[in-house]
């Protein structure tokens, strides 16, 4: 089937096979931020944005995203850039692997909701895993940026 | 591993029901439980396109079409204020946000998992399922009809005075529930739907007199009869010698909810 | 200092946070062939007949192996120095398979599609034998895990096939019997850890290809990239020459990787066809084919005097080495020497151990090594010993716990040269506001908040054992290349090591490059295990800098007309300090590069006589629900001693990151088989990892002392932090409820439970 997409702004047009799942979908474009921790849609490795919401690539059809925009962090870097670097003053990153999925989703929550408690952090993010980090580095990472990003729009 | 020979973006109702008639063919939900099952789908058929994605209020009723996504439900305001929040209790523990806005509530529903949050939440509801050939059943008469090949199309919440609350024990806090309970006080009758027992939820409902008349008002004994009308099991997450303690410790704190919430909502009128 | 003890950014951290491509499958050759493996549905079985013609007529198939392709001698996949310990247990393919998940069949295809299909064709008959699943009943079962006559242990360690014994020991000073037997007090008690999983989110994976020199090219997610050129050389029957083994960025190890667990398939695959292939393992491979942590059951007695004192502590361990013997004989000996040295002045001590074969998976190196599961038990021992005299568990620490000075009879008689351990309990204690919480607070609403504790130590690499080698050299321009073997993955080794050289040569951290871990161009290193890296391998860079530092006056001594003893360097240049003249490291690197005969690149192999142990104390808060016997983790203390921290922040993202580990194997990671052998938990929706709602609030001090030894006085940081949660939480479940749990992982079921039976008691 013909699969015509926008990933990363950039229009695609081509055949897939229909049981392509959209993580191998933009592995195969070039986005190897996206990764695959799980087979059980548990880690959140995966996340990518499809029409501006974050969802799980490694349990959706490639054949799904027909028509519609899909971001990876490949198409975020100013972004990754920018909130990254809070995490690497953490050295939170760690062993990286599950970098890019966290960043996407925390680039998500600061869409939908700019000035999130802690508790709402925690919740957001529930959905991605790290085995490194014991997420408190995250988190202060996170609140750092944010702090950060309400000092420079005052 | 999931193989799919087709993929189908249904036009119609008509169309997806015709394809699903065949036994190799299967409806797509969020796909996520599919997803991970080692089968060969001939076509997939893809409901995306249909506008089921919608949550309608009317006075009467809500209708949540069955590819309305279990994040949606989480955020609906006019649901979350009719249920007193119990609907976004009910799926804020299922894996993360990007799960949430895969899953559908046709494929929660359709599926009759033991362990669905969703299916335990809105069984203590007055609620209906519509199917595209069955017709309108109501959602406790529908998990105990076999798996067809019918389309779940839609959700209808019939709105009617209620107080509820939903309550689970999870060993973490983004697992499945060791046991997940919903207690309702709908149109003056008290239901309490104990799921993840681990088997399907089940509901157990009492009139109104059981609590004036017998036990004015004694949420122990509420939990006392609802535990001893369902049965339990034990699996990986649980015993079920512990699900029943958790059926009746839950039962009483969702009944102690549901009966303070009626209270502060009397005292307000 | 300029870079030591500075919270510097990791050098790979902002490629990282962008996602760029550095991990195995993102550079694996695109025109890998797939490797995967056909496993064993029995727990053990002889397989009677295999036919792979099927299979082979797949299109893209380009190869299929069984046990008939395969050489028939012995070897281990543990990662460990040469003779290993671990037992040569097995074959790449074997006609006897012990644990579900066994690999049958190696198939290699051109794509995942065809190599599914094959996997699905591929008939075997097996002849299935009943399985021993107790590990209680292994020693001197009837079934014998390993009946085969080539089975061989290189070392001494108390292992023999036909008893199902991969390792046998006691140690002891004093009589112990005697001892408890004088004791006012004696708890006498059983503890059970599970065979956790590391889950690294990288799953294992290893790429091959063939280079220009017709050389294997294993390029793996590895912590030990040189003992895996032994492995490979063993299993392949291949000589060393022939093999060089490299790792890119490691998405996670905390031990899993210190187990050739995936190398063997595709190095076999591209041995025998020529061609590059790779195998990535899925996440359920990775949970029931792999290297968890042992399975071990101690049997802890302490024995105290009513005053508080502690004479006597008994230890013995069963541990659980699954289907093959990786590790097996080493982690046990941590169950005590690690734990049992907490405690000073004992008047006797004892502690025994045996390791058993099973059919269920294989066991390995998870962070903590051993000593994860012994500081349970003896922590969990000496906290209801605190609870039995009535006394103040930090009362009863601050009496008996190990002290700086001290000998340690249990830890092969080393002396506490560096110990802040009572700092570290000190301001624990502070920080949790142990007094005002100890033991519990009713919270007046069936709720009950209370607090548990343990202390930890660990050690800082394998003393007379672990080798950790550093080649540092001048450029151009005066930057230097840093070589080493060990392996980042995650750790931030690849930056503490380049602050310890940017430190010693006084250079900016960007002048100094990295390449590490490369089997062809590292000098070698045991490898990134048994928290070696940092004390082991960054004494080596301190002492390579120096080095340097002298070949460099030497060099400059006759340009400058002086004796290069009389010499400085600065960073910048070599000069004379009395009279300031001077070359500068610009003009040394250019005058080097021309008609020079002298090497300015030193490289040092550094070995340690000591290991010695980093400390810290733990301390949770928890609120539990007494209905239910649910809880959560409010509050999670740490203090900890690593000697000086090389990087603050790395350090206590290590730490936080090993206690939310050790979290998860307190609360909620929980191994499951089957009557027939089959592991439940296998995925992230069975087995439990900690999400961030599941942590709490972890907060982390560090306490630093000075370790002589040690690059700078840093100790290790790496595997200690794992140890203190189980027995932490375990005790401030009994605070809260009387209820001991003393099988992890501790969940709301047997707590309530526990609290029931406690009623019916009564």
């Amino acid at each position: 089937m013909i699969l015509s997409t926008i990933l990363n702004g950039k229009p695609i047009k081509e055949e897939i096979a229909p049981d392509l799942l959209l993580i191998d979908f933009v592995r195969s474009h070039g986005c190897y931020s996206v990764k695959r921790g799980c087979e059980t849609s548990n880690c959140g490795l995966c996340t990518v944005f499809m029409n501006e919401k974050p969802v799980l690539s490694c349990s959706m059809l490639a054949a799904r995203a027909n028509g519609a925009r899909i971001d990876t962090l490949e198409g975020l870097q100013k972004e990754a850039e920018e909130f990254g670097a809070f995490i690497a003053d953490q050295g939170a990153e760690q062993c990286g692997f599950c970098n890019p999925g966290t960043i996407m989703n925390a680039i998500a929550l600061f869409r939908e909701n700019p000035d999130p408690t802690d508790e709402e952090i925690k919740e957001y993010l529930s959905g991605n895993l790290c085995r490194c980090s014991g997420y408190e580095g995250q988190l202060r990472g996170i609140k750092a940026f944010l702090a950060y990003k309400k000092e420079g729009s005052k | 591993m999931l193989t799919i020979k087709n993929y189908v973006k249904a036009q119609s109702l008509s169309e997806a029901y015709e394809l699903n008639q065949k036994r190799s063919n299967r409806i797509i939900g969020g796909m996520l439980w599919m997803k991970m099952s080692n089968t060969t789908i001939q076509t997939a058929i893809d409901l995306s396109g249909l506008g089921l994605d919608k949550i309608e209020e009317t006075k009467d009723e809500f209708s949540i079409g069955c590819m309305v996504t279990l994040r949606q439900l989480e955020q609906h305001k006019q649901l979350n204020l009719y249920t007193d929040g119990a609907i976004a209790e009910s799926v804020k523990s299922i894996v993360g946000v990007q799960f949430r806005n895969l899953a559908t509530v046709g494929g929660s529903i359709f599926g009759r998992y033991g362990f669905s949050d969703v299916l335990t939440m809105f069984l203590a509801l007055d609620t209906q399922v519509e199917l595209f050939k069955g017709g309108i059943v109501s959602l406790a008469d529908f998990i105990n009809l076999p798996l067809d090949n019918d389309i779940l199309v839609r959700l209808i919440v019939k709105k009617a005075p209620l107080k509820s609350a939903y309550l689970s024990v999870r060993n973490s806090k983004t697992d499945f529930p060791v046991l997940a309970c919903s207690i309702a006080c709908l149109n003056g009758n008290y239901r309490a739907v104990i799921g993840a027992r681990p088997g399907k939820a089940v509901l157990v409902e009492v009139s109104k007199s059981f609590f004036i008349e017998e036990l004015q008002g004694n949420a122990n004994a509420f939990a006392d009869y609802v535990t001893k009308q369902i049965t339990t099991g034990s699996n990986m997450r649980a015993s079920a010698e512990y699900r029943k303690l958790l059926a009746n410790v839950l039962t009483r704190r969702g009944c102690e909810k549901v009966l303070e919430l009626m209270k502060a909502g009397g005292k307000k009128k | 200092m300029k870079y030591i003890n500075q919270p510097v950014r990791k050098k790979d951290a902002m490629q990282l946070v962008q996602g760029k491509p550095l991990f195995l499958d993102d550079l694996a050759r695109p025109d890998s062939l797939i490797v995967k493996v056909l496993r064993s549905p029995h727990a053990n079985a002889l397989i009677k007949e295999i036919k792979t013609d099927k299979a082979l007529k797949i299109p893209g198939i380009e190869a299929i192996f069984t046990y008939h392709d395969v050489p028939e001698h012995r070897f281990t996949l543990a990662g460990q120095t040469y003779p290993e310990p671990s037992p040569y247990d097995r074959q790449i393919l074997d006609r006897h398979v012990r644990f579900v998940g066994d690999p049958v069949a190696i198939i290699a295809g051109e794509t995942e599609e065809c190599v599914n299909k094959a996997l699905k064709l591929i008939k075997v008959k097996y002849k299935v034998l009943p399985a021993l699943l107790d590990f209680h009943a292994a020693k001197d079962n009837e079934i014998l895990v390993h009946p085969e006559e080539n089975w061989r242990s290189l070392c001494p360690v108390g292992a023999d096939n036909k008893r199902n014994l991969c390792a046998s020991e006691t140690d002891s000073h004093g009589d112990v019997d005697q001892i408890l037997s004088e004791c006012d007090v004696v708890v006498d008690q059983v503890y059970h850890t599970k065979a956790n999983q590391q889950a690294m989110m990288e799953p294992f994976g290893t790429a091959c290809y063939i280079d220009a020199y017709g050389r294997l090219n294993i390029f793996s997610s590895t912590q030990i990239v040189f003992h895996v050129r032994r492995i490979i050389a063993n299993a392949l029957g291949i000589p060393k020459s022939k093999i060089r083994v490299t790792k890119p960025r490691i998405g996670g190890g905390f031990g899993a990787k210190q187990t050739a667990v995936s190398e063997v398939y595709p190095a076999f695959v591209t041995w025998k066809t020529g061609k590059p292939s790779k195998m990535i393992f899925t996440r359920e491979e990775s949970q029931i084919a792999s290297s968890p942590r042992h399975e071990m059951e101690m049997h802890v007695r302490v024995g105290a005097m009513n005053n508080g004192k502690i004479r006597a502590i008994d230890v013995y361990t069963l541990s659980n080495t699954g289907a093959y013997g990786e590790h097996g004989p080493t982690t046990v000996g941590l169950s005590g020497h690690k734990s049992i040295p907490l405690y000073r002045d004992l008047d006797a001590y004892r502690f025994a151990y045996d390791v058993v074969y099973t059919n269920v998976m294989s066991a390995g190196a998870y962070r903590g090594y051993g000593a994860t599961q012994g500081i349970f038990a003896v922590e969990s021992a000496v906290n209801e010993l605190a609870t039995k005299l009535h006394m103040d568990p930090v009362k009863l620490r601050e009496m008996n716990m190990v002290r700086q000075g001290d000998i340690m009879p249990a830890y092969y008689g080393e002396t506490a040269n560096s110990c802040a351990l009572d700092r570290c309990l000190a301001r624990a204690k502070e920080m949790i506001e142990w007094d005002k919480k100890y033991p519990y607070q009713d919270l007046g609403n069936g709720k009950v908040r209370s607090v548990g504790m343990a202390l930890a130590m660990q050690g800082s690499g394998i003393s007379s054992v672990d080798v950790g080698s550093a080649t540092i050299k001048l450029n151009d321009d005066g930057i230097y290349t840093l070589l080493f073997g060990s392996a980042d993955m995650g750790t931030g080794c690849d930056t503490t090591l380049s602050q310890i050289a940017a430190e010693c040569l006084n250079c900016d951290l960007e002048d100094i490059t990295v390449l590490a871990a490369d089997t062809d161009s590292s000098p070698y290193d045991s490898g990134s295990y048994a928290s070696s890296t940092a004390y082991v391998t960054g004494k080596a860079v301190e002492l390579a800098c120096t080095k340097l530092i002298k070949r460099f006056k030497k060099f400059a001594a006759p340009l400058l007309g002086r004796d290069y003893k009389d010499l400085e360097f600065d960073g910048k240049r070599v000069y004379y300090p009395e009279t300031d003249e001077s070359i500068s490291l610009m003009d040394i690197a250019t005058k080097s590069m021309c008609g020079n005969e002298q090497a300015l690149e030193v490289t040092v192999s550094h070995s340690s006589p000591v290991s010695p142990p980093p400390f810290m104390v733990g301390m949770a808060e928890i609120e539990l629900d007494k209905e239910t016997g649910t809880y959560e983790l409010i509050d999670y203390v740490a203090v900890v001693d690593s000697g000086t921290p090389l990087n603050p922040n790395l350090v206590r993202v290590q730490t936080e990151g090993g206690l939310a580990q050790g979290i998860g194997m307190a609360m909620t990671e929980n191994i499951q088989y089957s009557e027939k052998g089959v592991l439940s938990n296998n995925s992230f929706m069975q087995y439990k990892i900690p999400s961030r709602l599941d942590v709490g609030t972890i907060r982390v001090e560090l306490e630093s002392s000075y370790e002589q030894t040690g690059p700078f006085g840093a100790k290790s940081i790496g595997e200690i932090v794992i140890n203190t949660p189980s027995p932490a939480i375990a005790h401030a479940v009994a605070n809260a409820t009387g209820v001991w749990v003393r099988e992890l992982p501790i969940t709301s079921e047997k707590i309530a439970m526990g609290m029931l039976e406690q009623e019916a008691s009564k």
